[in-house]
This record gives structure tokens, C-alpha cells and sequence, in this order.
């Protein structure tokens, strides 16, 4: 039980590279927090240094009260997920779960009662004797999990655990891992790419872009209220559409209400509705049908906006439209329709994305 | 790609045979020739089957040794060179193991050189440095003893390479899963690296014994008694007369004999290796 507090983190590599550039994070003790971003934005590389496979370069880790900073990753009373599980190859389901507590001179006694606690739990109760080559991929992900189970760490760390996974499994395990977190009331910090798992899991969701927060803050919050254009169009599927501001001022009921320092305008798909008069204060496209997705449950229509320049192109061009639509929808390619939102599910953003602003 | 062709298949058996033929043979020839009398060796007119004195001869060679120049048994000198060879094998596993370990696994100033360095030394066989070498172990008076016979020959850049690249193989998670467990350098190395390189340890054992049961020019310049010979230089010495018979049969006889251990440290060590590659997983 902790809390996980990280203070003005910066992590700078000896050639330079700045990967972490300042980040204050606070976790509450018992909440699952999770780090999302892009490859390469660094999340991955925050997590490690939580768990003390990384050095800190700069600021200050704090776990349950405790400046962390200089402790070996042992000693942090922390339990790690891997990606590919690093499960010991040559020992046993048992020995693999037990191995971290024998280091640790916990009696046999009691590291019997913990694994067989954790094997229960987990439903690996027939198969303790067994090798990890023996086992399927959602075996070694509970093995890996019962490993950092039995430890009874303060906080439990997860590197992107699911992406080795099939599909299908994957939102099994994702199921598991809340239901686990939330029964053991563990803290936990997970790091993934896959902004669905992100939504579903987190209490606190942290956006991250080339070493930087974008926002943080709750997952509905977050998708509701997305602070910057990078957020917008990262949390949602499909994502968000943005659009100039210029190029949709005539389209737009009442835009003289707009800021003059709004850039960028940002509609999501499933707000769109199809309908010939728009509401007061919202906006109306028309929209020439390019493309059609159906997922069974809903419909994906992109759309080129009239009298923009993409109209002649292939490429789905920034000017490009996606408007959700239900299942049964299905208009024809190269249709005209007109798709309309209401004004309180306009997004507004300053020319650089950098900042949302009121509408 | 498998296909089945039968005339293909025959020519393949075909030719396989006649390889093992052409191996084996002088290998039957020698124990053909330990089988029979010095006279009928030399004479040049050796029956193609074996003769009658196999027991005496063996006998010979293993108890109570060959010509006036050669007055040590077999027996010793298969003592000798076993000793040689597993010290040899044993110690270069441990220092290569151990310098791969350092190597690969920390971050130490002129970790670089030191690697080139090693791998510099694959360049420098035995027979180059002989002259140095020899100084060095008699300065030690380590002359005449097993150290001398083993410790010049245990450094090895190949060990090292060959752990290095397996190493390098198996994936850091292992490494930081270890280090969040609580184990420290040594235990990850004992409790995970070791267990997981058996497979390359028992390839290089049988490599690295056979180098050493095969060992000629330096056991023969540092080993002056003959109770420290190695049997390789025995054999050698049973051939050198003067003006009588060379005996031939106890030649062959303990040529037969130097075969058998590396055969067995083969055969064993097989099983090993199937063992390892079926079990391991990286």
C-alpha cells in the first residue's frame, strides 16, 4: 500500500538525449495509473526508472514516503511485468514464483502458502511443476503476474503485458489484471501504447508525448476534455477530427463567438449525426462519401468536405472527415451527405495544439 | 526441403560409405596391427583380420610398458593425459565463462580493450609464444608438474567469444526480473546464466578436451620424467629405436587406447548437447 509521487523526473542520456524531459506524476495508494503514449515517448523508459532499471537523472521519486532515488530495484518493494514475461526458462512455474522470496530468506513454509495462494488465484494450481516452454502465452503472462504477486510489493509496475498476447486474450487478461488490481488494492503503474486498454484500466490516465505529460487526469475527463490536439487525436478510435478553423467558419453557427486565437477545430466521429438543418450553434458539413469501414456494430464514413482541396485526391488528406454512423447506415460511395454536431461537442484548440480553448 | 528419390538416396549412401571407408580404415588397420607380433607388423604383409596377441599386447602396453626408451605403462600416461585434458577443458571453461560474465554484464573503464585483447590473443597459438611461454612455467618450476602442463594452456579467446555471442543471446529482461527478485551479480550468474549455458559449456568441454588430450609440442618440451608424459609423446617415444625392432603392435595397441577417452567424452556429451538443445529456451 503506497502512494507513488514522481517530482520534476528528467532522465538525460549520456549522449544527450533528453528522454524524460520534467515530469510530476501522484498515484494514490490503491489506484491503477496508466502511462500511455506513442513508441517512443518515453513511457516505457519512466516506468524503469520507477522500478530502478534506469537512473534518475534529475527531481525525485517518492514510494509510500520514501525517496527512492538511490535504492536498488530490489529494495523498492516493487513487482515488475514484463513485456515478454522474463520468466526463468530453466525453473519451474513453483521456482520461478518462489525465486525472488528465497533472496529474500522467507521460510519455505511461507513461501509455499504464498505461491499456492497466488496459484490459486491465478488458476495455476496444475501446473507448478511445470517448465514456462510448457506453457500457453496467457500461462506465462499469469505466471508472471503470480511472480509479482507473492512478493507483496507496495506497487506493481507493468510493461505493455498484454502485446505479446492474441487479440482475444488480450482483453481476457486486461479483465483479469483490473479484477486482480482492485482485489489485491495494490497501487499499480502500467505502461502501454494501446489507448483502448488504456481507457478501460486506468483511475489515472497520463497522456505522454516525447518525454513530456500532455495531460493527466481521469480517462473520461480525458477523453471528454482532451487539452491538446496530440491528446485529442491519440485517445479515441478512430480518432478525432481537426480541422482548421478557417476552413470551416462559414460551416459554423455563430463563429464570431470563436476566440481569435483558435486555430483548430476538433469534431469526434460519433458525434456526428446525419441531419439537414443544424443545430443553433453547432456545425454542419457537407461531406462527398470516399470511404466506407464497417465494424458490424457501427459504420465509418469518410468523407471529403466540400469545396476543400482534397476532393480530387486518393489520400486521405487532413481535410479528410470520419463520421461514426450505426450499423445499418450505408450510404453510397460518392454520396453527398450532411453531417452535423451540436456545439457542445465542439472542441477548440490554438494554433499550435497546444492548448484548448473555451467555446 | 525433403524429397524422396531413391536413386538419389543410394548415391548419397553411396558416397557417405565410402567417406567412412576411407576414415576408418587406417583406424582398423592400427588396431588390426595390435593384434599380432612386432615381426608380422613389419614385415608389411599385415593380415586384413585381427591376430591372436590382442590380450598380451594390451596387456603389455597398459601394465608394463614398451621399448628400453618408453619404461612407463600406458596405464600412467592415460592418467596423465586424462589429468591434462579435464584440467584443460574444466579451466578454460571457468576463465572464459567468468570473463564473458565481466565482459558482457558490466560496465568497467577499458571494458573494450580488454575484450579486443582477448580476442587479439586467438591470434597467438601456443607454438608462437612457445619461447616466452617455456620461461615463464620453468621460472615457476612448474616443470614436470600438471600445473605446467595445463595452466599455459587455459586461457582461451574462443570460450570467451563462444560465451560472449550466448550471452549476448539471452534477453536483459532476465537480468533486471533477477535484479528485481533480489539477486545479485553472482547469483543471477550462478541461479540463471549458468544453468542456461549448459549446452554451450558440454560443446565447448568436448572441443576443449580433445584440444588438450591432443596436446604434442608442449608437453613434450616441458616434461622431461617419464612418469609426467602424456600418452600422445608416449606413442611417439615407443617408435624411437635405435638399432632393434620398433615394437609396432604396443604402438598401435596405445594409439587404440589414446582413441578411447575422447570417444567417450564424444558419446557422453552427445547426450548432453540433445538434452541442452531440447530443454533450453531462450
Amino acid at each position: 500500500m503506497a502512494n507513488v509521487t514522481l517530482r520534476n523526473v528528467r532522465k538525460v542520456y549520456p549522449g544527450g538525449f533528453e528522454a524524460i524531459k520534467g515530469i510530476d506524476i501522484e498515484v494514490g495508494d490503491g489506484q491503477f495509473c496508466v502511462l500511455v503514449g506513442p513508441s517512443g515517448c518515453g513511457k516505457s523508459t519512466l516506468l524503469r526508472m520507477v522500478a530502478g532499471l534506469e537512473t534518475i537523472t534529475s527531481g525525485e521519486i517518492d514510494i509510500g514516503g520514501r525517496i527512492v532515488n538511490a535504492i536498488e530495484p530490489a529494495d523498492r518493494d516493487i513487482a515488475m511485468v514484463f513485456q515478454n514475461y522474463a520468466l526463468y526458462p530453466h525453473m519451474s512455474v513453483y521456482n520461478n514464483m518462489a525465486y525472488g522470496l528465497r533472496n529474500r530468506r522467507v521460510p519455505e513454509a511461507e513461501i509455499k502458502t504464498r505461491v499456492e495462494d497466488a496459484a490459486r488465484i491465478l488458476e495455476l494450481g496444475t501446473m507448478l511443476e511445470r517448465k514456462p516452454r510448457q506453457l500457453s502465452g496467457g500461462q506465462r503472462q499469469r505466471v508472471a503476474m503470480g511472480r509479482a504477486i507473492v512478493r507483496k510489493p507496495k506497487v506493481f509496475l507493468f510493461d505493455e503485458p498484454l502485446s505479446n498476447l492474441d487479440a482475444k486474450l488480450r482483453i481476457a487478461m486486461r479483465v483479469e489484471i483490473r479484477k486482480l488490481q482492485r482485489r489485491l488494492n495494490t497501487t499499480a503503474i502500467y505502461v502501454t501504447h494501446d489507448q483502448l486498454e488504456a481507457m478501460t484500466l486506468a483511475d489515472i490516465l497520463v497522456v505522454m508525448n516525447g518525454g513530456k505529460v500532455e495531460q493527466i487526469g481521469n480517462p473520461l475527463e480525458i477523453y471528454q476534455r482532451p487539452a491538446t490536439t496530440f491528446v485529442a487525436s491519440f485517445i479515441g478510435a478512430p480518432p478525432m477530427n481537426l480541422m482548421p478553423i478557417e476552413g470551416v467558419r462559414a460551416q459554423l453557427h455563430g463563429a464570431d463567438a470563436v476566440p481569435a486565437e483558435a486555430g483548430q477545430l476538433g469534431i469526434r466521429p460519433e458525434d456526428f449525426e446525419l441531419a439537414d438543418t443544424v443545430p443553433a450553434g453547432g456545425i454542419g458539413l457537407d461531406l462527398r462519401v470516399d470511404a466506407i469501414e464497417h465494424v458490424g456494430a457501427e459504420t465509418y464514413v469518410y468523407g471529403a468536405r466540400q469545396g476543400s482541396d482534397s476532393q480530387d485526391s486518393l489520400i486521405a488528406a487532413a481535410n479528410d472527415v470520419i463520421v461514426r454512423l450505426p450499423g445499418t447506415a450505408a450510404p453510397d460511395i460518392g454520396a453527398r451527405i450532411r453531417a452535423v454536431a451540436p456545439r457542445g461537442k465542439l472542441h477548440l484548440f490554438s494554433v499550435d495544439g497546444r492548448q484548448r480553448l473555451p467555446i | 526441403m525433403v524429397e524422396h528419390r531413391p536413386l538419389r538416396d543410394l548415391v548419397a549412401y553411396l558416397v557417405l560409405s565410402l567417406g567412412v571407408v576411407i576414415f576408418a580404415f587406417p583406424v582398423y588397420v592400427a588396431f588390426v596391427a595390435s593384434t599380432y607380433d612386432a615381426a608380422t607388423v613389419v614385415s608389411g604383409n599385415l593380415p586384413l583380420v585381427p591376430g591372436g596377441r590382442m590380450l598380451e599386447n594390451y596387456y603389455r602396453a597398459v601394465f608394463v610398458g614398451g621399448s628400453r626408451f618408453m619404461n612407463q605403462p600406458v596405464g600412467v600416461l592415460l592418467v596423465n593425459s586424462f589429468i591434462t585434458a579435464i584440467g584443460i577443458a574444466v579451466g578454460k571453461i571457468i576463465i572464459s565463462i567468468l570473463s564473458a560474465f565481466a565482459i558482457v554484464y558490466f560496465r568497467f573503464p577499458f571494458r573494450k580493450t580488454a575484450f579486443w585483447i582477448i580476442f587479439i590473443t586467438l591470434m597467438l597459438p601456443v607454438e608462437v609464444r612457445i619461447y616466452p611461454t617455456y620461461k615463464v612455467v620453468a621460472d615457476l618450476r612448474m616443470l614436470d608438474t600438471y600445473a605446467g602442463l595445463i595452466l599455459p594452456l587455459i586461457a582461451s579467446a574462443t570460450g570467451t567469444l563462444l560465451f560472449r555471442q550466448f550471452f549476448m543471446t539471452v534477453p536483459d529482461e532476465l537480468l533486471e526480473a533477477s535484479r528485481i527478485d533480489g539477486a545479485g551479480p553472482l547469483r543471477f550468474f550462478w541461479d540463471t546464466l549458468l544453468p542456461l549455458s549448459m549446452t554451450t559449456v558440454a560443446a565447448l568441454f568436448v572441443i576443449q578436451f580433445i584440444y588438450g588430450w591432443n596436446q604434442y609440442l608442449w608437453p613434450l618440451l616441458i616434461t622431461t620424467k617419464d612418469s609426467m608424459q602424456t600418452i600422445v609423446i608416449g606413442i611417439k617415444k615407443m617408435l624411437t629405436t635405435t638399432d632393434e625392432l620398433a615394437e609396432w603392435q604396443l604402438a598401435m595397441a596405445t594409439a587404440v587406447l589414446a582413441m578411447l577417452p575422447p570417444v567417450a567424452v564424444v558419446i557422453f556429451m552427445q547426450r548432453l548437447f540433445v538434452k541442452g538443445l531440447v530443454e533450453t529456451e531462450k
